[in-house]
């Protein structure tokens, strides 16, 4: 087991070092380019020439890209010069990164606790009204965009909630900074008011960005739970006479949860590109917002960052879903 | 009084927009306290369904079923879910045909025995454990403590058809199921376990329900046997009677297709010709005599009744003559 996690996280050495080349090739590869973004059409060839050499974007690519990895190795990501102009990289990245992490995470658990005891019930009820009412209506969450959604719940439904249609400007909630996580912030530092704020906040974009996972995990739940239904260790379970909530969960649920788990880390990668478009349109100051300000002012050093640290938590996310496979199976645990 | 009386039991499966079809049609029998009972039967003749509709197993949607179950003086049939759910492991247990898909491939065997135990005698997990130790040493699986920790794909077909006979008889039932218990395992094991089920019923006093198409695991475990065709049971005796004088052309038929070790040499086997029909109609004639080598006219028109004949039951218009060798002989 030890082994086997080890192995992996080498591998993610691997990928991360593969990425950042590719990454890197393919960002200057884009039209326009830092030098236009900041000096707009009119400038001069010689100011060009004279940003373009103080940016050190006059050297060849592959010079480049070692520079880069000799100060990344350092911890020393460059200087954004289009996001937040002067601030280092890593800093917007540690700025910015534990929203997005409460946003994901709240989507997440929205998404789990729906989703999988609905799918369990759906599939409990087979044929019945509530079965088909909820795939119908499963179907619907996939495939409706969320940008869609994010405008049709800011601009319809955050008057109707009481709730706040913009997500809240970065720090300005009047909170001590403890973790960076606004909610949990709050709560350490006993300033409620704070806490609540952030919640209501990270309301809508949750629910907005929850809509995807949920309708896949419901799907995927339903159908793990048909399958197992059917099983003959159920039956064996009922004749044992276990009472309806053992069998669920002992019997029904756990069996059905592999598939399910896989799901869950699939839907980390839905998650972050979800994140994107729903933090532009609710204003939410993480991560995603600031990859979609990156590529409108061709932000070489917070791009990076941002893209290589999102492709690294997709890739611890699957590790953690491998390894809870063999929590969940034995049969993966011995082999 | 009988532990169990089976009373005109009747399953009919209903589908929208299909026939209904009738599993089970009528079956009566009974078991006394500690008596092994065999129902006997090709597949498709309703001894799966019969068990299952005793046990309360049967979907609740899609499954009629009618007559009478009476188990130690109370009528199953009408008990609720919840009723049904204090009986079953307690009072009547199960052991089923494939022992690896029967056991839950996640959790350890120790747990898939303590949870009977906990449900039904309130034990707390500790003693429990203690018990299913003893249990699993019972049924003759070796280092029962490291068994408990393990996981059915850790155990071979054998163990875990012990340790599932184990589960059944963890809370002493006085009712035991066995649908085929030997039917997934090797040879070898399949006389193992069948005597282990005879010494275990004999020990605890418990009575069995042996559902089984192999006449070989009646002729060494029941007292009595019914013989299903087309969810009814079509000849009822005690073992030695059915095994001497088979009367009815079906159970003649059945005892004609096993070869036998004391036949002489170069007799060929005689196999009952066809096989079972999917809807089998009772309500015109007999539901065997497409099959039967015996058939008269009367058997296509008028449906046999059920007769008492010297303590055995007899559903035929054309019985055979004890003493009759196979009625027609087919090279294999």
């Amino acid at each position: 087991m030890l082994r086997y996690t080890i192995r992996r996280l080498i591998q993610l050495v691997g990928v991360v070092l593969v990425l950042s080349l590719l990454l890197f090739a393919w960002l200057r590869a884009l039209p326009g380019g830092p030098v236009s973004a900041l000096l707009g059409e009119r400038a001069t060839p010689e100011s060009r020439a004279a940003l373009t050499k103080q940016l050190g974007l006059d050297q060849p690519i592959i010079v480049q890209y070692f520079k880069f990895l000799g100060r990344a190795a350092s911890g020393d990501f460059g200087v954004s010069n289009g996001v937040q102009p002067g601030d280092s990289a890593m800093e917007i990245f540690l700025q910015r990164f534990p929203a997005t992490i409460e946003l994901s995470f709240s989507a997440l658990l929205i998404a789990i606790a729906l989703g999988i005891p609905l799918g369990y019930l759906a599939a409990k009820r087979r044929g019945s009204w509530f079965d088909n009412m909820s795939v119908i209506g499963s179907l619907i969450g996939v495939a409706i965009p969320v940008f869609f959604l994010a405008y049709v719940l800011k601009d319809n439904f955050s008057h109707l909630l009481g709730l706040p249609s913009i997500g809240r400007q970065n720090g300005d909630i009047g909170a001590t900074r403890v973790t960076g996580f606004f909610v949990l912030d709050g709560l350490l530092t006993r300033e409620f008011d704070a806490s609540w704020d952030a919640l209501k906040h990270l309301i809508l974009p949750a629910m907005a960005l929850a809509t995807i996972p949920f309708a896949v995990i419901f799907r995927i739940t339903r159908a793990a739970v048909l399958e197992v239904l059917d099983e003959d260790f159920v039956r064996t379970a009922e004749s044992k006479g276990l009472t309806a909530p053992v069998i669920r969960r002992r019997h029904v649920l756990r069996n059905a949860m592999l598939p399910v788990v896989t799901t869950i880390g699939l839907q980390t990668g839905a998650l972050l590109s979800g994140a994107v478009l729903t933090e532009k349109v609710f204003a939410f100051p993480g991560v995603g917002e600031a990859l979609a300000l990156g590529f409108e002012r061709r932000d070489y050093p917070v791009l990076l960052l941002l893209l290589i640290m999102a492709a690294i938590v997709y890739v611890l996310v699957n590790l953690l879903v491998d390894l809870s496979y063999a929590l969940i199976d034995p049969r993966i645990r011995t082999r | 009084m009988a532990l169990l009386e089976v009373r005109d039991l009747t399953v009919v499966f209903e589908r929208k927009g299909e026939e209904p079809f009738t599993a089970v049609d009528g079956v009566n029998f009974d078991v006394e306290p500690g008596q092994t009972v065999g129902l006997v039967g090709e597949s498709g003749c309703g001894k799966s369904v019969t068990s299952l509709a005793i046990m309360g197993l049967l979907p609740k949607r899609g499954a009629r079923i009618t007559g009478s179950v009476v188990y130690d003086g109370t009528e199953l049939l009408k008990l609720s879910d919840r009723q049904m759910r204090d009986r079953r492991g307690r009072d009547l247990g199960m052991v089923f045909q494939d022992p690896l898909s029967s056991l839950n491939p996640v959790i350890p065997i120790g747990l898939q025995v303590t949870e009977v135990l906990e449900r039904h005698r309130g034990m707390p997990r500790k003693e429990a454990m203690v018990e299913a130790k003893d249990l699993l040493d019972k049924v003759g699986i070796p280092d029962p403590n490291r068994r408990l920790s393990e996981y059915p794909h850790q155990l071979s077909g054998g163990m875990r058809q012990r340790a599932l006979i184990a589960i059944a008889l963890a809370c002493r039932p006085k009712l035991l199921i066995a649908d085929e218990p030997t039917t997934a395992l090797d040879v070898t094991i399949q006389a193992q376990i069948l005597s282990l089920m005879k010494e275990l019923v004999q020990d605890l006093g418990t009575a069995l329900v042996m559902i089984t198409h192999d006449l070989g695991v009646v002729a060494g475990l029941c007292d009595e046997v019914n013989v299903l065709y087309g969810g009814k049971v079509v000849e009822k005796a005690m073992r030695h009677e059915l095994f001497a004088k088979p009367r009815h052309p079906y159970t003649h038929g059945l005892l004609a297709s096993i070869p036998r070790l004391d036949a002489p040499r170069g007799e060929k086997l005689t196999p009952i010709k066809g096989s079972v029909a999917d809807n089998i109609p009772w309500e015109q004639g007999c539901a065997f005599a497409p099959r039967c080598p015996n058939a008269l006219e009367v058997c296509t028109s008028v449906t046999p009744a059920e007769e008492d004949q010297l303590g055995r039951l007899l559903r035929c218009h054309n019985p055979v003559v004890p003493g009759t060798p196979a009625a027609e002989e087919v090279p294999v």
